[in-house]
């Protein structure tokens, strides 16, 4: 019992992400009739949102410490971050630490603008092109950007750190009755977690309570329809792509302490996520979202010794394997509409 | 007998009762039109009868052989062949190979696996295929792109690419639906013309009654899925169940 | 002659003097000068251009004929370099029974993936091939170590079986006696020509391979593939079956894919599961459409194309870059460097990734139509001339009756 509660929330964080981005790619898909392979590029750079805050954090000069020598007795230099000597040691210090989360602040308005550019410099003009096309030119804008993001970063992992307070681990186990060391579950993952649910929770509000999402999820339903009324559906689509885009960035932020960034993340969880879409159903929110998490824990069962040493490698293809069969048997998947990309 | 036998067939999609109780013959060697207003349940009726669809009840019979069940392309084999309400042929290919393409399914059936002939050396069907623009005065534009001609030339060339298979019945979903005054006159003429120098089984799902009463030996008024009178095009017309369903609705 | 046409036995026969006559044509500089780094006579470049060409071939029948996007193809790739060196393992170094295999497996393989597979259309078959492939290359590095040797990749060891191997048996691939690795050398002046065995081996078999896709063009079994790009329904309702005919067309390009495989594996003896990886299903799409899906000789190119332009960009350095614009002023100069120096060595990809987006954009048929269009615009520039003169020689074209 513990061990299957502890395989649940292993899979809350990865389904979270999976979720998220699965998300952002069904509202581009369903508002823009465009299937964006760059959107896991999108996610990467979200994550390296982080790494430029915390490194411009830690922009530091040197500084002669009188109270400390090296070990041949000269006074020893070091490195003092300017937000330190501005604000003080005390919150110049909290500052670095958050650097996570403050990145947030940083990740928002880059992100609706590069999904801004990218939706005006490009996107728009494949709404009318095959869908082959359209999996081929973001194919190679996701390798550019990633392209990019190596030349600046290197290809190497860069550690992010999540602020002290997340650090730790929380024990599930004595929550609820189980010994103690059972279920650890670390702070962070579960911060990730809520924060996801957060994002969701939001882009459903958005969506179900505004007249601007009204108009939108019409045009998911009907676009036609909806440009016969008159309504100016680019500019709101440009905007839901701008949204789109902010979520996979957020997803990545805060993703970053759990996996270090690296330029290849985005098309590692791509591949994933556009195997998530698809089970989840093409174009529908609802399904994403389930579909992230449900696989996101399939994947840390099939991880579990008990499981692998039953069927050796499930952990390698679950998720492919239920795409396989969720495709041959639901060809709509889980929650999918009918004629969406069908011909 | 008729070719084909339409026995008690019904087909409801959800709460709606699309087809009621159908019953059709068509024989040998006529042009049989089934008309109706919008909603009748014509389309639905051809559907069944191609494959895309399979009725709740009844039966489909072809030549004696039941059609039910079958895919689109077996029923094609059967020798059914159909002309669809928007055009549908190739468009990346040239008018010729549009034309070959169902000179080889004819020949070849289903599937077969010829990848090592080359077409241009199989003499018999280029000159049948040839043979078929040339009847329906296309010879001259064989070589064209078949999406960059005109709509009137796409359903000549889907015409073209249905008469060459020898179909023993044609199908046609309203063959004028959306067309010019001059082109539906063409289309009738065509058809005609068809039915004049080929021994050809023909069923038109039409709207318009001009094309109707030009072509057809005998008329099925299908009304709310149910087939209200079935006769020749002289004794429909004054018919006034006919009128009150169809003609008074359209006229009035 | 072959069962083709006057046009398409010239066109062969060009293919073939251009295939053959390689090793010099891609030598163009002497070896002093200082652009010889831009001469591809390498064997090993050569090789590549010559097995990447067949891979592009076999997935142009798939998605040049019948539009269907497979995004796993490496995994036949995969298959086919395992297969190779297992029979090395087992039998020996010569090449010709493991690429017989190779092909034989690779196309079992792409029976199975593509007879599933192709149940779904568009996007989802894209996905279910994706799926596939990654799932291949997942279990390749991990339960099927024993057959993969995971991370460390397939290679022959000492005490491997290798039943076949005579006392003087070369103990590098090789066919009936000839090894791949060695090469004949001609010196002409200060040029350096290199034939190597390996590469006219694989020449010949692309050559074949060409042969065979140009034959599968002109079919009539190409013209329904064709038939089933632009329109299923009416392939259907034209009592044609598309899906067996998409499942050849599949398991063609698949045994085209576990040659290509085993080719790579016949001129190195190794086979890594990092071959069957997506990023590898996507450059053989980038070739494909680089050099024109759909027609003949753009997957060649293509090939040709990206694995020249790989291996001549990831050669230049700053040092090189250095050595181009030395003429300039320093600031210049240095500016100049810093420019191009994010595209080139390790850049390259970048470069690869913009040209990939640039071809989409503008020119969706490839490099091949590219040619066309200059050429159209060439020949109309040329007929432009007296045609104003004498209009008479342009009489209008029948003007459009519409019925």
């Amino acid at each position: 019992m513990d061990a299957i509660l502890l395989q649940i929330l292993n899979g809350l964080d990865k389904g979270s992400a999976y979720a998220l981005i699965a998300l952002g790619l069904t509202l581009i898909f369903g508002t823009l009739g465009v299937v964006n392979f760059a959107h896991g590029a999108l996610f990467m750079i979200g994550a390296f949102c982080a790494v430029v805050m915390q490194r411009l954090l830690n922009l530091s000069y040197e500084v002669v410490d009188p109270t400390r020598t090296d070990f041949l007795g000269n006074p020893l230099k070091v490195q003092m971050p300017y937000v330190e000597s501005w604000f003080g040691t005390e919150f110049g210090g909290g500052l670095i630490e958050w650097s996570v989360p403050l990145s947030i602040l940083l990740a928002i308005p880059v992100m609706v603008g590069l999904g801004f550019a990218m939706e005006r410099g490009l996107i728009k003009h494949f709404y009318k092109r095959p869908h082959a096309d359209q999996i081929l030119v973001t194919f190679g804008l996701a390798i550019v950007l990633q392209e990019i993001i190596k030349y600046f970063f290197g290809a190497n992992p860069i550690p992010t750190t999540s602020p002290d307070l997340f650090s730790g681990s929380f024990d599930f186990g004595v929550l609820l009755g189980f010994d103690p060391n059972t279920i650890i579950y670390p702070y962070w993952r579960m911060v990730y977690f809520l924060f996801a649910l957060i994002i969701i929770g939001g882009v459903f509000s958005f969506l179900q309570f505004t007249t601007f999402g009204m108009v939108v999820r019409a045009g998911m339903a009907d676009r036609e329809t909806v440009g016969l009324l008159g309504i100016n559906i680019d500019r709101r689509f440009t905007i839901m792509f701008g949204l789109a885009a902010a979520v996979a960035g957020l997803a990545g932020v805060m993703y970053a302490p759990i996996l270090s960034p690296n330029y290849h993340m985005g098309m590692d969880f791509l591949v994933l996520s556009f195997v998530v879409v698809v089970v989840g159903g093409m174009g529908s929110l609802p399904g994403a979202v389930l579909a992230g998490f449900l696989l996101g824990i399939l994947q840390s069962f099939a991880s579990m010794n008990e499981v692998k040493s039953i069927i050796p490698g499930i952990d390698q293809v679950i998720i492919y394997l239920i795409a396989i069969i969720i495709l041959l048997t639901r060809p709509r998947g889980l929650m999918g509409r009918k004629g969406v990309m069908e011909d | 007998m008729g070719i084909l036998e339409v026995k008690g067939v019904n087909k409801r999609f959800g709460g709606l009762q699309a087809l009621g109780d159908v019953n059709l013959s068509v024989a040998e060697n006529t042009v049989h039109a089934i008309i109706g207003p919008n909603g009748a349940g014509k389309s639905t009726l051809l559907n069944c009868l191609v494959g895309k669809l399979i009725p709740d009840t009844g039966s489909v019979m072809f030549d004696g052989q039941s059609v039910l069940g079958r895919k689109p392309h077996e029923i094609n084999q059967m020798g059914i062949s159909r002309v669809f309400q928007t055009p549908e042929i190739f468009g990346d290919l040239t008018v010729m190979e549009n034309v070959l393409i169902p000179c080889f399914a004819r020949r070849d059936g289903a599937f077969r696996m010829r990848a090592f002939e080359t077409v241009a050396h199989e003499k018999d069907i280029v000159e049948k295929a040839l043979q078929m623009l040339e009847d329906v005065n296309m010879a001259d534009k064989k070589d064209m792109h078949a999406a960059s001609m005109s709509r009137g030339d796409k359903r000549r060339l889907e015409m073209a690419m249905c008469l060459v298979q020898e179909p023993r019945l044609l199908l046609l979903d309203e063959p004028t639906a959306g067309m010019a005054r001059a082109d539906t006159n063409n289309t009738i003429d065509l058809l005609r013309e068809i039915k004049e120098k080929r021994d050809i089984t023909m069923a038109i799902i039409e709207h318009d009654m001009h094309v109707v009463f030009s072509l057809a030996d005998r008329i099925t008024v299908l009304a709310q899925g149910t087939p209200l009178v079935e006769d020749v095009p002289e004794k429909i017309k004054g018919h006034p169940k006919v009128q009150e369903a169809y003609l008074g609705q359209a006229h009035g | 002659m072959l069962g083709l046409s006057a046009k398409d036995t010239r066109f062969l026969l060009i293919v073939v003097f251009l295939t053959l006559a390689t090793p010099f044509l891609l030598q163009p500089f002497p070896e002093t000068s200082s652009l010889a780094q831009f001469n591809a006579g390498y064997p090993d470049l050569m090789q590549k251009f010559a097995i990447f060409g067949i891979f592009a071939i076999g997935f142009n029948i798939l998605f040049g004929l019948t539009g269907y996007l497979s995004f796993g193809h490496a995994a036949f790739l995969g298959v086919g370099s395992y297969t190779v060196v297992w029979m090395y393992k087992l039998l020996g170094y010569n090449v010709l029974p493991g690429l017989v295999l190779a092909i034989i497996i690779s196309a079992l393989f792409a029976l199975v993936i593509g007879f599933i597979s192709l149940r779904r259309s568009g996007i989802y078959f894209s996905i279910l091939t994706l799926a596939f492939a990654q799932m291949s290359y997942n279990l390749a590095y991990s339960v099927l170590t024993p057959i993969t040797n995971g991370e460390t990749g397939l290679q022959v060891y000492l005490n491997d079986p290798q039943i076949l191997m005579g006392e003087n048996s070369p103990t590098s691939p090789h066919l009936f006696g000839i090894v791949m690795r060695d090469s004949t050398q001609i010196q002409m002046g200060d040029w350096l020509f290199t034939m190597n065995n390996g590469y006219y081996f694989c020449a010949v078999i692309a050559i074949i391979a060409f042969y065979i896709s140009l034959r599968i063009f002109r079919s009539p079994f190409g013209m329904m593939l064709r038939a089933i790009k632009t329109n299923q329904t009416r392939m259907n309702y034209t009592g044609l079956n598309s899906r067996p005919y998409t499942l050849a067309a599949f398991v063609i390009s698949g045994m085209y894919a576990g040659l290509a495989g085993g080719l790579l594996a016949a001129m190195d003896p190794l086979a890594g599961a990092e071959r069957m990886q997506w990023t590898a299903s996507g450059e053989v799409v980038l070739m494909t459409i680089l050099g024109g899906a759909g027609t003949l000789m753009g997957p060649v190119l293509g090939a040709g194309f990206i694995k020249y332009c790989e291996n001549i960009f990831s050669k230049i350095n700053d040092g090189v870059l250095h050595g181009w614009f030395a003429f300039m002023p320093d600031g210049i100069e240095d500016l100049i460097v810093a420019m191009i120096h994010p595209f080139v060595g390790k850049g390259w990809h970048l470069t690869l990734g913009i040209l990939f987006m640039l071809v989409v954009i503008f020119l969706p048929g490839g490099l091949v139509e590219g040619g066309q269009r200059v050429a159209r615009l060439f020949r109309r520039n040329k007929k432009a001339g007296p045609g104003d003169k004498d209009p008479e020689h342009h009489p209008k074209q029948a003007p459009h009756v519409a019925e």
